[in-house]
């Protein structure tokens, strides 16, 4: 009990006391997710587009694959791009192994799946409400793509949100990858599992509490945008 | 479309602001080591000296000798600094180090939950403390993982004569995981384990437990420092890893490793001979 | 509209359609031509929609064809207003603008016609109102406030009116008259008998799937010539005559 209390009086400090270290390690945090979402999302929402609206052999087992690697276990995807970027790996001349890049790569490869199955299933179900529309007006899938992607983009942001949210929340392939290095690739929950190596439980759940109210505060401002944007929109 | 500029603005200025620092200006060079030195908190005070005077970052991995030794052998680190012994002789023998170099020292403690349940306190040394463990059947943890740590502590048991591969899973238990997490089971547990005194002493979490065995001379624990050979892997940053073990061994850093205590303990003992460096 | 190259008549050979198993288009051939209003009745389920679509192109029949003036590409040049109007997420201009986006018009072409588009449709003042909140006959007008925009030659329309109230219903068939009124050929459904007398030139009853009766809508109203035609008009419910009247009929096509 005292732990738990203890975590709330120490993220309060480190919160109120503006310590830099803590504020490098959470920028770094956003940085590293944020991107890692970007790109997820700029990869995923064209293919699970594809997916929804273009039929092609194996697309069956396309979309069950999708669904399937929403759930990869992050410590193997650590792994593989550990192996990947070390020296000793395919692509080791680039130096990338514990460097916030390849933390970057390896949440890409968390995320992306998400939003590509969450994005196949959205389209999907505009595409069957729009299609006979569409088609009438002379657009085939290909030309409906940027209109579906925009009229489903309440549900897309929550989609994006989604991966947001196992990016940021995500501690084995950063760890792996990025190898926790004081300053360069330290992020909140690679800091959390260095607080309880050390022993230190009330620091480690006191940054806990900290990362747990930046995604909410993430979440919260998705969130009253999505409400702004429905009520002026419909 | 003034809405896309002002996002990819701001995405392009995340990314900018997340390449120059860490991939092309900063000299830095990467460091493998063992919880021991990195979560004691030892380099976070003496590597700022070195880069001080140098203008040289100094990036630490802390993690288990055996994926230290092997990150060194892959090349993914310039310099190595682990402590266990034949781990360091033969990466040198094998051509994956250029030479290793003496450091300091700390040592190895048993500890235990303060009952002591196995009597082990009144043995006095490792070798007999061992025995009544495994006569008493009480809990041990080992760390499992193949750090100088889990080496040592095999190393202990077969002085005992005991095969312990035979009791795991019943009163002998692998964690699998770093120092940390195992001295937060074996608090939880109530159980024995191996620590290095170094993050034995910088633990937080240990009301209840207590150093049960030390000083012996088993328990006795060095730290080596060598250069990844860039005969090997010609990307490692020789120069700067070479200047950073000279330093280290040097009267400077051989001080300032003397200079660190926890709760006014000094945790490690420098012991580089000075002919050494360069 | 006079002007271009007709892409009428449409010519109708021997079109059937099948889904799941069941024939819901039965080799029919028929030739519309530019001028009269058509208005296509029947109870449900007859093939009416199926029959409209397969006009405009939205699906393709299993066997026959369906010819645009001996041949053309004619895509561009029909339109069609669906029952319940889709609209995108945006405003109701940017609705009609996206319509003409898809037809390659470039930006400063379009802004006019969607001004007038609306201003035919007496939608001016929701032009930045977001098209989904509008009520669903506003969304109607603007279906064919789009298809305004368009100036199509042929525009189908699939019941535009049938979940509309009557004032709705009333403003609907004002625009759709004016389409008529500017030379475009009005291909319609409709279950409201009234309406077909109101809009119609000439009616088209379809009834499982076949073309049972085509007549200038005075006489289809007066004197139809196909006994179910003539109950469907008395408003009697053709169920319970399938079996005997359908065969009956199925016997007789059968035999030309």
């Amino acid at each position: 009990m005292t732990d738990i209390g203890n975590a709330f009086i120490q993220a309060f400090e480190l919160v109120v006391g503006l310590d830099p270290d803590l504020a490098e390690i959470v920028l770094l945090s956003l940085k590293v997710s944020l991107l890692a979402v970007f790109l997820a999302t700029a990869i995923g929402l064209p293919l699970g587009a594809a997916v929804a609206l273009f039929r092609f052999p194996g697309r069956g087992g396309v979309i069950v694959l999708l669904n399937a690697l929403m759930g990869l276990p992050p410590v193997v995807v650590g792994l593989v791009v550990y192996l990947t970027l070390s020296r000793a790996g395919p692509l080791g001349v680039f130096g990338l192994l514990f460097t916030p890049t390849a933390m970057i790569i390896a949440q890409v490869l968390l995320v992306t799946p998400i939003i590509a199955a969450l994005t196949r299933q959205v389209i999907e179900d505009l595409w069957s409400e729009y299609e006979e529309q569409l088609r009438s007006l002379g657009a085939g899938p290909a030309r409906a793509v940027p209109a579906l992607l925009w009229d489903g983009r309440y549900t897309l942001l929550t989609t994006v949100l989604a991966g947001f949210g196992r990016a940021s929340a995500e501690v084995g392939a950063v760890m792996m990858v990025g190898g926790n290095i004081d300053h360069v690739t330290r992020v909140m929950t690679t800091a959390i599992a260095l607080e309880v190596s050390k022993g230190d439980l009330a620091l480690a759940l006191g940054l806990g509490v900290i990362l747990i109210v930046l995604s909410g505060t993430v979440n919260a401002a998705a969130f009253m945008l999505k409400e702004a944007a429905i009520r002026k929109h419909g | 479309m003034k809405r896309y500029f002002f996002t990819l603005s701001i995405l392009a200025a995340l990314f900018l602001s997340i390449s120059p620092p860490t991939v092309a200006q900063e000299k830095f060079i990467t460091i493998a080591s063992t919880t021991s030195t990195v979560n004691s908190g030892l380099m976070d005070a003496i590597n700022p000296l070195f880069e001080k005077k140098t203008g040289i970052k100094v990036r630490m991995l802390s993690v288990g000798t055996g994926q230290a030794v092997r990150l060194a052998r892959d090349g993914d680190v310039d310099v190595l600094l682990v402590h266990h012994r034949p781990s360091e002789d033969k990466f040198v023998a094998d051509g994956h180090g250029v030479k290793r170099y003496d450091v300091m020292y700390n040592d190895f403690v048993i500890v235990g939950p303060e009952e002591d349940p196995a009597k082990i306190v009144s043995v006095g040394e490792a070798r007999g403390a061992m025995i009544r463990i495994a006569e008493s059947k009480s809990l041990f943890l080992s760390r499992g993982d193949d750090s100088g740590t889990h080496k040592r502590e095999l190393t202990l048991w077969g002085m005992a004569g005991i095969d312990i591969a035979g009791f795991s899973g019943q009163w002998y238990r692998e964690t699998g995981s770093g120092m940390g997490a195992t001295l937060n089971a074996a608090f939880a547990m109530g159980a024995y384990t191996l620590a290095d005194r170094g993050t034995w002493l910088s633990f937080r979490n240990r009301a209840g437990m207590a150093v049960m065995v030390e000083g012996d001379p088993p328990l006795h624990n060095p730290y080596g420092i060598m250069l990844v050979n860039p005969a090997k892997h010609p990307h490692v940053k020789a120069a700067m890893g070479q200047q950073y073990i000279d330093w280290i061994v040097s009267p400077q850093g051989q001080a300032a490793i003397a200079a660190f205590t926890v709760e006014g303990q000094q945790l490690f003992h420098p012991n580089a001979r000075q002919t050494q460096g360069s | 509209m006079d002007a271009r190259t007709s892409i009428l008549p449409l010519e109708l050979s021997g079109v059937s359609f099948t889904a799941g198993g069941q024939r819901l288009i039965k080799d029919i051939s028929a030739t519309f031509e530019a001028g009269p209003r058509t208005i296509i009745v029947g109870p449900n389920g007859a093939g009416k929609s199926l029959f409209l679509r397969l006009c405009h192109g939205l699906i393709k029949p299993d066997a026959g064809q369906v010819l645009w003036n001996g041949g053309g590409d004619a895509t561009p040049h029909q339109a069609m207003v669906f029952q319940r109007p889709v609209m995108l997420r945006r405003s109701a201009a940017a609705n009609v603008d996206y319509a003409l986006h898809l037809k390659g018009l470039p930006r400063n072409e379009r802004r006019e016609l969607v001004a007038e588009a609306l201003a035919r449709t007496g939608l001016s003042r929701f032009a930045r109102s977001p098209a989904r909140v509008l009520s669903f006959g506003e969304q109607q007008r603007l279906a064919l406030a789009r298809t305004w925009a368009l100036n199509p030659q042929v525009l189908f329309l699939d019941e535009p009116t049938a979940s509309l109230d009557p004032a709705a219903t009333h403003s609907v068939e004002e625009i759709i008259s004016a389409f008529h009124d500017a030379g475009t050929k009005i291909v319609m459904t409709t279950h409201d008998l009234g309406q077909a007398r109101r809009l119609g030139d000439e009616v088209l009853f379809i009834y499982r799937g076949r073309i049972l009766e085509r007549a200038p809508v005075d006489r289809f109203f007066t004197a139809p010539e196909n006994d179910l035609a003539q109950a469907f008009i008395k408003g009697e419910l053709l169920w319970w005559r399938r079996g005997e009247g359908a065969e009956e009929n199925e016997d007789r096509e059968e035999g030309e």
